[in-house]
């Protein structure tokens, strides 16, 4: 049968895509957030290590979906999805290739288990879904696994709560594992940390708010999907909502869960960056050394 | 007989505390009405041809769009928080300061007051600090009652 081997968390910001097309990811200001990424890649290109599918959790940032629809919930169904042009030409990145068998087998398993999905076969794919993918699979001319496009309303208020999202991710991997095939599955949750794209108090970045949210993640996710979204905007910027993304992906691993890697870094442009590898305690693998990474200005909690 | 219903959000209360976040317009279903022609407006510059049109003369492309002159003028002026009070979307808006060449970072510094340099240094000192940030009720009482709004 299919299993959710691991989670993952990643930025999916559109400068780190501008970075790796500029040949500056090397550069004093990004070097040290790809060095953080390296991490990552380095071990999903061990032996096993690479899924078959990823459920690739991102939000569509007005590229997909205009006003016209706002699904809070939609799954990629299609064999493949091309990257959009979101203003200033499509990301030079291959197509992504879906898996339209399990995602139509976890469609059809979420409805049933009471998410009503919304179901999307022509969809184009923005910086949400193809960014987590070019960090930690590099640049390949082809993606090395299948990936189902998983995308989440946290741009039209209201988005769905933490706890919705909690729960989305335990009938995610209820459904992964009715699928007959032998498949090692990812859910990867993107976005985030704390950042704050407009007005008067764009710049927000919490460390102190991130680091716990890390923390709970990992040990607490149950108390921790109960977080309201006006705590998330007041602590976390207009933008750090998206962190309710995560919570699918945690949701998607079961009760106890090992970290193997933890990468926080600020600044990534506007916003604080983590970057995670999880996996069921069970089935849990080695843990990589060092196991937790902070950079930037993050380094000073470090020191404390 | 039907099963017990879990506890309801007040819908009312959910909505007025966003009112109370310093400096923060949240893209409420009221922001995303009114703002719904400036973001349709934006998403069509996700298409070169719509660029090279915009490109070659603002205001005419503009007059295409049900704007109201409020949105016109912010667009012209590139006012981003004008055009976040005229319910706009960042994410919306984005296409537009794509179309201008213009960074995430350099469209959300404008927003500030500060010049794209004190933006990118406060980035980089750790971002702004959530102190005094989260809610202009707090500060309100922090302050004893002086008016907190005035600075944001």
């Amino acid at each position: 049968m299919a299993r959710v081997t691991t989670g993952i968390t990643s930025s999916h910001i559109p400068a780190l895509g501008a970075a790796i097309q500029t040949g500056t990811s090397g550069n004093d200001y990004w070097g040290p957030v790809f060095d953080g990424y390296k991490a990552i890649k380095d071990w999903i290109h061990q032996p096993g290590n690479m899924p078959d599918v990823i459920v690739l959790v991102y939000n569509d940032h007005a590229t997909a979906f205009d006003m016209n629809v706002i699904p809070t919930f939609a799954i990629g169904c299609a064999e493949k999805f091309e990257p959009a042009d979101e203003g200033w030409g499509p990301r030079p990145v291959p197509d992504v290739i879906g898996h339209p068998d399990l995602a139509w087998h976890i469609a059809q398993s979420l409805i049933l288990d009471d998410f009503d999905m919304c179901i999307f076969n022509d969809m184009k794919v923005d910086h949400g879904c193809t960014v987590p993918l070019s960090m930690i699979l590099g640049e390949p001319s082809e993606w090395p696994c299948k990936v189902i496009p998983f995308p989440v309303n946290v741009v039209t208020y209201p988005p769905p709560s933490g706890r919705r999202c909690f729960n989305l991710g335990d009938s995610i991997k209820a459904a992964v594992e009715s699928f007959p095939e032998d498949l090692n599955v990812h859910v990867w949750g993107t976005g985030g940390m704390s950042h704050q794209l407009q007005g008067p108090r764009a710049g927000l970045i919490n460390k102190e708010f991130d680091l716990d949210f890390i923390d709970r993640l990992i040990n607490d996710p149950e108390n921790l999907s109960h977080m309201p979204h006006i705590q998330y905007l007041r602590e976390a910027g207009s933008e750090g909502i998206e962190l309710v993304m995560w919570l699918i992906m945690r949701g998607a691993l079961g009760d106890k869960v090992k970290d193997l890697y933890t990468f926080y870094h600020i600044p990534a442009s506007n916003t604080a960056l983590g970057a995670m590898i999880l996996q069921p305690e069970e089935t849990a693998g080695e843990a990589l050394e060092p196991r937790t990474v902070m950079s930037g200005h993050s380094m000073a909690i470090a020191a404390e | 007989m039907s099963e017990p219903k879990k506890e309801r959000i007040n819908i009312h209360e959910y909505l007025a505390e966003f009112d109370d976040i310093p400096g923060t317009r949240v893209f409420t279903a009221q922001r995303a009405r009114k703002g719904y022609w400036l973001n349709q407006f934006a998403m069509s510059l996700m298409k070169e041809e719509n660029r090279t049109r915009f490109k070659a003369d603002n205001a005419a492309y503009l007059e295409e769009w049900q704007l109201t002159d409020a949105a016109k003028k912010a667009v012209l002026a590139r006012d981003y928080n004008a055009m976040i009070d005229e319910g706009g979307n960042v994410y919306f808006l984005s296409k537009l300061f794509s179309a201008d060449g213009q960074s995430f970072q350099t469209a959300a510094g404008s927003m500030t007051g500060m010049t794209p340099d004190e933006y990118a240094q406060m980035m980089i000192a750790g971002g702004r600090s959530p102190a005094g940030m989260q809610s202009l009720k707090a500060n309100l009482a922090a302050t004893g009652g002086e008016d907190s709004k005035k600075d944001f």
